[in-house]
């Protein structure tokens, strides 16, 4: 942690107003677009006209009979959920083995788990679609985009534990072993517990990214299965379906803030949730 | 539980507690057999299957070996052209991420009060976890005919950029900026006062402190976040069919003959030359000492 500098040394008047001014308006620029689309929820003009001259509840009405967009939500969740268990269950096995043992292969190991995200999506999505259907032989749909999904979360769940793990030492866990528990024991009642709020940071952040993907996902969905964001894109351009999916953009903007309520809620979490 | 299922589980944990290999392999299999065999697998796959061709009649892969693929992209014009377009968008994008976030996390780590600082970070990071389609929709909204921008253009006298690759610029600019505002500033953080202090007490003018002490400081943090901004806008197709107007990327390249063309063959070997930029950029990125940072 630092300090503004003492008065001694300091940066120029002029400096200090450049720079206030750059974020001011770096600011501005971050919110006003998605300001815009809450604003636009109740704009009467079906085709956004600005500024708007009249303003309505029936978009809302609308998006809430939305049957498209519920059925996409509920696939969204699932599909979240599902592929957060794996990343959850395959990042910390991974973290741990890769914290807790020096072996071969270690260095390369822990860059095959970032890989997922750091390659560009349409690569990881090509290369599964063609795995899916070429060599697995499997129809793509709901379980594809689960395993695609959980593919790239490992990551978050790794980064977030293998933190952990490296702050945490050994010394509690081997105090544990020596007053007689067993590998199961200790993990259940010392190694678990003083993981959680990295876990849930970890799985938080794994939700956030599955239920927010859409390159992956257009590779590896079938023809069926809609999560939210395809079903957004479908209905993007469909004119007269751009006010719900304007509503259904307001109440995401809005969901959004509850990851950040739980990471200042979760003390020394926000670290992990910062970096993908 | 039962006693026989107790003694199980305690005979399984003593032979753990004696063989750290064993537990190591327990450890590192599923996620080995996940991202080591299956994973790395679909990788390898696609890249033979880009060395494969495609009969034009049935539109089934063709299993013969051939660089036909890579010949077709490196001779046509359009193809080409779209490869560096998608290039100079991605470095385009990371240059203006820089030079907006270098100033905002400058300000955020070196001159705004600590709690200004808290306010700050979660400002910038709150953006982050709003989904991308809403973001890039916003941009759409921004930038349409009777839009925002149009409608404050006319008072300055400019008109909007409208659809087209400008938009897209602006848009994967927005998009991926806290991506690079968030290792800048941690990057800053890490750089103590006292060498700010001793700079200037050295008679150093802001200017030449920023030059000299705060810029190398922070150039292994500018990488890492380049890394993300420039993968993220070389993959990208979905930006640019939303506020892109016509134009195409690598991605709708990809994308279109996995669909509609069906010639998976050819997208494979689209789909490598991403890989191959970014395998160069990262090996880089390692030179500078920035993948600490990601």
């Amino acid at each position: 942690m630092s300090s503004p500098l003492s008065p001694s040394a300091t940066w120029s008047p002029g400096f200090r107003i450049v720079l206030r001014v750059v974020t001011g308006l770096a600011l501005v620029v971050i919110y006003a677009p998605l300001l815009l689309v809450v604003v636009n929820s109740f704009n009467a003009s079906q085709t956004f006209a600005w500024p708007p001259t009249d303003l309505t509840l029936d978009w809302w009405r609308k998006a809430a009979d939305s049957a498209g967009a519920r059925e996409a939500v509920k696939v969204s969740v699932e599909v979240a959920a599902l592929a957060t268990i794996f990343a959850l269950v395959l990042g910390t096995m991974a973290a741990m083995a890769l914290q807790r043992y020096r072996f071969f292969g270690r260095d390369a190991v822990s860059l095959l788990i970032i890989l997922p995200i750091a390659l560009p999506g349409i690569v990881t999505g090509i290369a599964l679609n063609n795995a899916f259907r070429t060599i697995f032989g499997l129809e793509l749909g709901f379980l594809t985009i689960v395993i695609a999904h959980a593919t790239f979360c490992i990551v978050t769940v790794f980064n977030n534990v293998i933190a952990r793990l490296r702050r945490m030492g050994l010394n509690l866990e081997e105090a544990s072993a020596d007053l007689g528990a067993s590998t199961f024991t200790t993990f259940r009642l010392v190694t678990f517990p003083m993981m959680r709020s990295a876990l849930l940071a970890g799985g938080l952040l794994a939700f956030a990214l599955s239920f927010d993907e859409i390159i992956v996902t257009t590779f590896t969905a079938g023809a069926r299965e809609q999560t939210l964001p395809i079903w957004i894109f479908n209905n993007l351009f469909r004119p007269n379906q751009a006010p719900v999916v304007n509503v259904v953009a307001v109440v995401l903007i809005l969901l959004s803030i509850i990851p950040i309520w739980v990471s200042q809620k979760l003390a020394g979490a926000t670290e992990g949730l910062a970096g993908r | 539980m039962s006693t026989a299922s107790e003694g199980t589980r305690h005979g399984l944990s003593a032979v753990l507690h004696r063989h750290p290999r064993l537990r190591l392999s327990l450890l590192i299999g599923p996620p080995m057999l996940w991202l080591g065999v299956a994973y790395l697998g679909a990788l390898g796959a696609l890249f033979i299957t880009s060395l494969w061709g495609q009969d034009s009649f049935t539109g089934t892969v063709v299993r013969e070996w051939n660089l036909d693929n890579f010949r077709i992209l490196w001779e046509s014009e359009v193809y080409r052209k779209i490869a560096f377009r998608t290039v100079g968008i991605a470095a385009l994008v990371t240059a203006i991420d820089v030079l907006i976030a270098f100033p905002v996390a400058l300000y955020m780590a070196k001159i705004a009060s600590p709690r200004m600082r808290q306010v700050l970070v979660i400002a910038v990071l709150t953006p982050l976890w709003a989904s991308y389609l809403v973001k890039a929709y916003a941009w759409r909204i921004m930038l349409s005919e009777d839009g925002v921008v149009s409608d404050l253009g006319g008072l300055l006298g400019i008109d909007t950029p409208g659809y087209g690759l400008v938009a897209v610029v602006i848009t994967l600019a927005y998009l991926w900026l806290p991506f690079m505002i968030l290792p800048i500033y941690a990057g800053l953080e890490r750089l103590p006062d006292s060498i700010l202090e001793a700079s200037m007490d050295l008679g150093a003018k802001t200017g030449h402190t920023v030059r000299r002490v705060v810029v190398p400081q922070v150039f292994p943090a500018v990488i890492a976040g380049s890394i993300f901004t420039f993968s993220l806008s070389l993959g990208d197709y979905i930006t640019v069919r939303i506020v892109g107007g016509a134009n195409q990327m690598l991605g709708n390249v990809v994308y279109d003959n996995v669909g509609a063309a069906n010639n998976l063959p050819f997208a494979a070997a689209v789909a490598t030359i991403p890989v191959v930029i970014m395998l160069v950029y990262l090996g880089a990125a390692r030179r500078t000492g920035a993948l600490e940072n990601v």
